[in-house]
């Protein structure tokens, strides 16, 4: 269990104060800074309630499920919430086209079928997806390169929204530049649907390797890092305090078997991100209830092992090796 | 003074570390457990249930065999602190808002009755400045996510704070919970009135 120099009220306040450098947010009554209650108010959709949400989530496993049926295996699994999505990125990978959000009838459905929170996923810089699903009532969004860009420049100014957002992130740059447009969670990127942990464990070590390079840095250097990331100083300044990430990060992208979870959250993880991994194996029941098992008790080797053999790597999903892709089929170059 | 904190999944590292500035400012000696296994439930004078998921709480629990040792624990008197998840967790009477009746594994100590997602989804999640006088404190703000609704309360089982008229706080012999979630708040108050209790 870490214990952090800062609370989550003291982090809160800080992203306030960042808000002060966000005029325009300030002028739309979006952000505000720290907003004085009355006492019976209540405020919903602030900063504080978007950031809140994924600490609810940590040590959890957020599972891919593209119908009910799917949904309440992830729920009677022990999942903390489901991401809904079209097709799963294994099949994305498959059928090529243009990959969009799920069906809002289908999100719907496993809204009223299961208790636990649910995600959906819309394209970068999508704002009418996001609007729409905002409108639906989902509990998250994920602005995900596992569908099609719908901007190749620019993602979406999360600030506007009260629904909270999750994004991908392969640097600490990528992620502190997402965190900046109003992420409330990150997601470190792996190569979705190959089955293939590695490109998750390069990510997440590198995000790692440059909080601790920040750490050694001088002001001065700090200073200039800040402009090459793009990102205000204040941000680094809260990373370098912290010693991590400044909101949840989860890993995704290839994780298939109870230990590769326990990896992810042994290199760091606030918890894991399971696609492809669990539905397209042969023992999704049992090999999500073991995924969950793992990533609770990922500092206990011997319940890691429990949870290896409640699956069998007969039945775990084929994979595919990323060296065996073309550039142009990776999807985590999409939106850096 | 130990206190464990059940570490599986959800706050549990803001509930620690507003647990450690709460022995601070008592000016209490102690030291702070994370619990994941039976043997970790030893000698421990008090436990924190965070908030989280509870059905991945009480499904973890339930399959390493925490939760029925837990549960006897708490009947035999250890100190509780449940927040939002964990006052589900703590109450004999669950509801969903939405899916009604919903099978999962509690604790069921504590008598109350509490409804799941009682003021909606995310979207509904608020803050609110709630008065903590009744624990010896001021006005405070507190956060409310996803969070469930205590409706009644009978028996030993009592209200401590309310907000429009929701008890948000309750409290029974050994057992606090709260819908809201202390551990994100600014002030530290419930987790000194949770000590407190440990320490008598």
């Amino acid at each position: 269990m870490r214990l952090y120099e800062l609370s989550f009220y003291e982090i809160e306040s800080f992203f306030y104060k960042l808000a002060e450098i966000k005029d325009i947010l300030k002028d739309d009554n979006l952000l505000q800074v720290s907003p004085t209650l009355e006492k019976g108010d209540i405020l919903q959709g602030t900063s504080m309630v978007k950031h809140a949400f994924p600490i609810f989530q940590k040590g959890g496993v957020v599972m891919d499920v593209t119908n009910v049926t799917q949904a309440q295996i992830a729920e009677d699994a022990g999942a903390t919430a489901v991401m809904v999505l079209d097709k799963l990125p294994y099949d994305v990978r498959k059928s090529g086209g243009v990959a969009r959000m799920a069906d809002p009838k289908i999100i719907e459905e496993v809204m009223t079928s299961i208790t636990i929170p649910v995600m959906a996923k819309v394209r970068i810089g999508h704002y009418y997806e996001a609007r729409v699903l905002e409108a639906l009532g989902v509990d998250m969004i994920d602005e995900s390169e596992v569908l099609t860009p719908a901007d190749e420049e620019h993602h979406i100014n999360k600030w506007q929204f009260k629904v909270p957002f999750v994004n991908g992130a392969r640097s600490l740059g990528e992620a502190l530049r997402r965190i900046n447009e109003g992420a409330s969670m990150i997601r470190t990127k792996g190569e979705a649907g190959t089955g293939n942990v590695s490109e998750a464990v390069k990510h997440i070590k590198l995000i790692n390797s440059e909080i601790a390079q920040l750490l050694s840095m001088s002001e001065e250097d700090r200073l200039k890092k800040s402009r090459e990331l793009q990102v205000p100083y204040q941000l680094v300044e809260l990373t370098v305090k912290l010693k991590r990430l400044p909101v949840v990060n989860f890993a995704a992208g290839g994780i298939a078997t109870p230990a590769d979870a326990a990896l992810m959250m042994w290199l760091g993880a606030d918890g894991v991100f399971v696609g492809s991994g669990i539905f397209k194996s042969s023992d999704p029941d049992q090999r999500a209830k073991a995924v969950v098992l793992a990533t609770a008790n990922w500092e206990d080797p011997e319940i890691v092992l429990e949870a290896q053999k409640m699956i069998s790597e007969s039945k775990s999903m084929m994979g595919i090796d990323i060296k065996t892709l073309k550039p142009e089929e990776l999807l985590q170059v999409r939106g850096s | 003074m130990k206190i464990g904190v059940l570490a599986y999944q959800g706050s549990f590292e803001e509930h620690a570390l507003q647990l450690k500035r709460a022995m601070s400012r008592l000016n209490f000696q102690g030291e702070i457990k994370p619990v994941k296994k039976s043997s970790d439930l030893k000698e421990l004078d008090g436990i924190i249930i965070p908030g989280g998921e509870s059905t991945t709480i009480g499904i973890v629990a339930q399959k390493l065999g925490v939760l029925s040792d837990l549960k006897a624990k708490i009947s035999e008197g250890l100190p509780v602190l449940g927040t939002c998840a964990g006052a589900i967790m703590l109450a004999k009477d669950v509801a969903d808002a939405k899916v009604l009746k919903k099978s999962q594994p509690l604790i069921g100590e504590m008598d109350i009755q509490v409804i799941r997602n009682y003021y909606g989804r995310q979207r509904e999640s608020f803050e609110a400045t709630l008065d903590f006088s009744a624990i010896g404190g001021e006005k405070g703000k507190a956060v409310f996510i996803r969070a469930p609704a205590i409706v009644k309360a009978w028996g030993d089982s009592r209200p401590l704070i309310t907000l429009q008229g929701i008890i948000v706080m309750a409290e029974e012999k050994n057992m606090l919970a709260t819908t809201f979630h202390p551990e994100l708040s600014d002030t530290s108050i419930v987790h000194e009135y949770f000590l407190k209790h440990v320490k008598r």
